[in-house]
């Protein structure tokens, strides 16, 4: 099934009388608009497949409060959805998201999807991590190659480390894997083994494993770059999983560093776990809403962190799918289809969701039981990565995301 | 081809196979190193482990059990005491599993000593380190840990599954290593940690006595993952009917909860008023019985299932081998596991036997278990506090029993070589020979991995270093102790 986004049917949606707006513009950004700012994109990825009708509700669908029961966030009352346009309302547990929407620098794409339909998490992540349109491709990511695309020199003045990208993690999410060379960077409490191991170690690389030492070098430049930027012990210290609000905001804020400083990377992604919420998910408050309080206090270190280049960054938190719209027998949700993306950051034109609602009646759902995905995610990604990146929508749709020529990038999502 | 004594084919028992030499034990393997690896399949009790001072399951939960319930009474007490500060505190999520996991920093004073859950984890992973520490070539117990991977519970999940974690790995997992596959399939599925771990306590018949009484219904999760995950593979050629039936069909496959049920609390029970009654029809065939024979009886099939013997051939040959595994290794394994129903030591023999499993170059890097251990292995190490492993292998990226999800740690070089890894390897590697107390001279600690099929250059590295831990870092740092 292929979803395109033309913008009929962001007429068809205005007609329902919903504030949904739809970039209409297809041709790509000059290179010089991305050019005239020193770019930062962040790529968050939300494992574990995120319910979009309980982080961001379409409470003014009438169908909506009855389908997702008590995971439903109520218009009114204690733990209400944060109104954003009317017709949608953020779950309470994001009030710094809240205000950069107000700011006009966020905004949410609901009933998104990448194109992959079946329901297993590790093969949703593949795909929506590698960019390619199936599963098991699971060599480079989508991001990196967008990254490999990049000219080599001139591109970014001020650059000394030759990596632009980053991965957040003792390992790298698929996302950020492939051909250009990526640093590490993960909060951790070892005592560093200092440069005279270190130089040895490298010398017996080069002799006998090329492959391990440069895996090595890159290591080491990175932990470099978080100490010149002024990283402390004491955000050294490990604040909890990547399942945790004290761990998405520590990573957070120890990327923002990173990309802060002046010869650090450009591009970062992170991985934050625990969104399979099949049971006890909650609503306004519980399980789901601490998990988002978490991604929230992300973006929030990322604004505090990036200085200057807040103004720069675009920041895009993405899952594998979304949920059952109805909840299931254990108050929880089971793996779905159709989801919310959100793009925070300095240069996101926000202030908007960008939504071609499908409507949540029985007919409306996708096999009778999730959001149906209206809008490809790689079009908003590809849009995102066009306007901040200056990558064209050919290199877009043949390298970045192979065989996806036909999804065309929405046009708009960053200022101009 | 008749081995001679070569000092490769001897690192790579060790290495490959095994959890890496510790002192004296490469000349046991020279002379055969294939042999050696057979002789260690088919002792006597292979896979077990001493359950001295460790619970049972059953035993387990009911302490976890009991404690809970301390804690309920104590909250509620307190809550009663001072209703006005309860209710300042109503922000906490006691829905979230993660809340009652984490540091107490908002909970109110907690009893001194630790949680029962984490002092039972800590007696089991100690029970598996010493497992590992002493073990002959270490092949049962990379075994162990492989299928331990393959069926993959996490304490991410919550305090209860703390709790059972090691219990599972040692009733479910190794009884079975070395058995039939669907006796192993049978024993993870029904044992209380993976239903928790995967919710199937709570999936309800919709059609069952409990379903129509509640309205309350299926939660596919376990199902998913067993075709998935434990059994086909996600290219095993099933669809969501599949996953739907196999929902129903193990509806029931349950555990009894602290009283007031029938069943030994902590125990499996299965729950018939809960079980989806009917025949079901998985992947084209229908399955008449009732009750938990049902169950089995599809485990069963799925277990002989050719996609099975494939997605378990292939992973096996990935994890030992190489990440690309050689297509006719993978054949060879698959093709053993059928004609012998899923018979997991001859399985295990063929990879052993196998001139692919040895001619492979060792481009794959140890896990950080791995890799942690037999640097412990190669220096005699002993800890004597189960923390001093846990620690280390969190801040690699490996936490016992902690995977980020049901489908396990990955397995493949490019995650374990990662520059963020290699720059914790090194911090690892120098806190671990700073640590390490009379192994005598370094160069005696590589012809103790090594043997012979030690470089010219690693050898030299470790004469010119600069003192005796930098020198021992740099033979856990080599390639000939990172790759296998």
């Amino acid at each position: 099934m292929r979803l395109l986004v033309p913008p009929i049917l962001s007429r068809r949606a205005a007609l329902q009388g919903l504030s949904v707006s739809f970039a209409a513009a297809f041709a790509p950004r000059p290179l010089s608009a991305a050019g005239a700012r020193d770019p930062r994109v962040v790529v968050i990825i939300l494992r574990g497949a995120l319910d979009g009708l309980t982080a961001v509700a379409p409470v003014g669908d009438p169908d909506y409060a009855l389908l997702h029961g008590a995971l439903a966030l109520p218009a009114v009352g204690e733990h209400a959805g944060l109104p954003l346009d009317g017709f949608f309302a953020l779950n309470p547990a994001m009030p710094v998201f809240a205000r950069l929407y107000k700011e006009k620098r966020a905004l949410v794409a609901h009933a998104v999807a990448t194109n992959y339909r079946d329901r297993s998490h590790f093969d949703g992540q593949d795909v929506l991590e590698s960019g390619y349109p199936g599963p098991n491709r699971i060599d480079s990511g989508w991001l990196n190659r967008a990254i490999a695309l990049l000219p080599s020199a001139g591109g970014a003045p001020n650059r000394g480390a030759p990596e632009r990208a980053l991965g957040v993690g003792v390992t790298a999410p698929l996302v950020m894997r492939g051909p250009a060379p990526v640093l590490g960077w993960a909060p951790q409490g070892l005592p560093s083994a200092g440069d005279a191991l270190a130089m040895r170690a490298l010398d017996l690389y080069a002799h006998r494993d090329p492959a391990l030492g440069a895996a090595l070098q890159a290591g080491l430049d990175t932990e470099k770059i978080a100490t010149q930027g002024g990283m402390s012990d004491d955000a050294r210290k490990n604040k909890g999983g990547m399942d945790s609000p004290g761990g998405m905001r520590q990573a957070a804020a120890g990327a923002a560093r990173l990309l802060a400083a002046p010869e650090g990377p450009r591009v970062a992604a992170l991985a934050f776990d625990g969104w399979d919420t099949h049971q006890n998910e909650g609503a306004g408050t519980g399980q789901l809403a601490n998990r988002l309080s978490g991604l929230d206090g992300a973006f929030e270190e990322f604004e505090k962190g990036l200085g200057e280049r807040w103004k720069d960054t675009t920041i895009v938190a993405i899952t594998e799918f979304g949920r059952t719209a109805r909840i299931n027998g254990t108050n929880g949700s089971d793996h779905g289809t159709g989801t919310v993306a959100f793009l925070a950051g300095g240069a996101v034109a926000g202030g908007r969701v960008v939504a071609n609602w499908p409507g949540l009646k029985a007919n409306q759902l996708y096999q009778g039981r999730d959001l149906a995905p209206t809008t490809d995610l790689r079009a908003i990604l590809k849009g995102v990565l066009a306007d901040q990146l200056g990558i064209s929508a050919q290199a877009l749709g043949e390298k970045v995301f192979p065989e996806s020529a036909g999804v065309a990038p929405v046009q708009g999502l960053v200022q101009a | 081809m008749a081995p001679g004594p070569d000092p490769y084919a001897a690192m790579t028992a060790f290495n490959r196979f095994g959890l890496g030499a510790k002192p004296g034990d490469l000349a046991l393997a020279a002379s055969d190193p294939r042999g050696f690896l057979l002789e260690e399949i088919r002792a006597q009790g292979a896979g077990l482990i001493p359950v001295d001072g460790l619970s049972s399951t059953p035993q387990a939960l009911q302490m976890f059990f009991a404690e809970q319930q301390q804690l309920r009474i104590a909250r509620e007490t307190a809550a009663a005491m001072a209703a006005p500060l309860a209710m300042a505190n109503a922000n906490a999520s006691p829905t979230d599993a993660k809340a009652v996991d984490a540091k107490p920093a908002d909970a109110k004073p907690k009893p001194q000593e630790p949680p029962v859950e984490q002092e039972l984890l800590r007696a089991e992973a100690m029970a598996r380190f010493n497992a590992h520490l002493k073990a002959g070539a270490g092949l049962v117990e990379r075994l162990v840990a492989f299928w331990s991977n393959h069926f993959a519970v996490s304490v991410v999940k919550g305090p209860g599954l703390r709790a059972t974690a090691g219990a599972f790995e040692r009733e479910a997992i190794r009884p079975h290593v070395l058995g039939k596959f669907a006796e192993l399939l049978i024993a993870v599925e029904s044992h209380p940690a993976m239903i928790f771990y995967l919710d199937n306590q709570r999936s309800i018949g919709p059609g069952s006595n409990a379903g129509r009484f509640d309205g309350k219904g299926l939660n596919e999760n376990l199902a998913r993952e067993i075709l998935e995950l434990h059994t086909l593979g996600v290219d095993g050629g099933y669809a969501q009917p599949d996953v739907t039936a196999l929902a129903r069909i193990i509806t029931g496959w349950s555990f009894a909860e602290a009283g007031g049920e029938t069943g030994e609390p902590g125990a499996f029970l299965f729950k018939a008023n809960w079980h989806e009654p009917g025949v079901h029809n998985l992947l084209g065939k229908n399955y008449p019985q009732t009750g938990r024979p049902q169950g089995e009886a599809a485990l069963r099939d799925l277990a002989r299932h050719p996609a099975t013997a494939r997605h378990v051939a292939t992973k096996l040959a990935r994890h030992f081998v190489a990440d690309a595994p050689p297509p006719d290794l993978v054949d060879a394994l698959a093709k053993v596991f059928r004609d012998s129903d899923g018979d997991l030591a001859a399985v295990s023999a063929a990879l052993v036997t196998h001139d692919r499993a040895w001619s492979a170059p060792p481009t794959k890097i140890r896990d950080p278990n791995e890799f942690v251990i037999a640097a412990m292995r190669a220096t005699g190490f002993t800890p004597n506090d189960p923390g001093q492993i846990l620690g280390v292998m969190n801040s690699l990226g490996m936490p016992l029993w902690q995977p980020a999800g049901p489908n396990g740690y990955a397995d493949t070089t490019a995650v374990w070589a990662s520059s963020e890894q290699m720059k914790l390897r090194l911090d690892v590697s120098w806190q671990m020979a700073q640590r390490a107390r009379d192994v005598g001279p370094p160069l005696g600690v590589l012809d103790t991995v090594c043997g012979l099929a030690a470089s010219r250059e690693t050898r030299e590295a470790l004469l010119h270093a600069e003192s005796r831990p930098q020198a021992l870092a740099l033979l856990f740092m080599s390639p000939e102790f990172q790759r296998r």
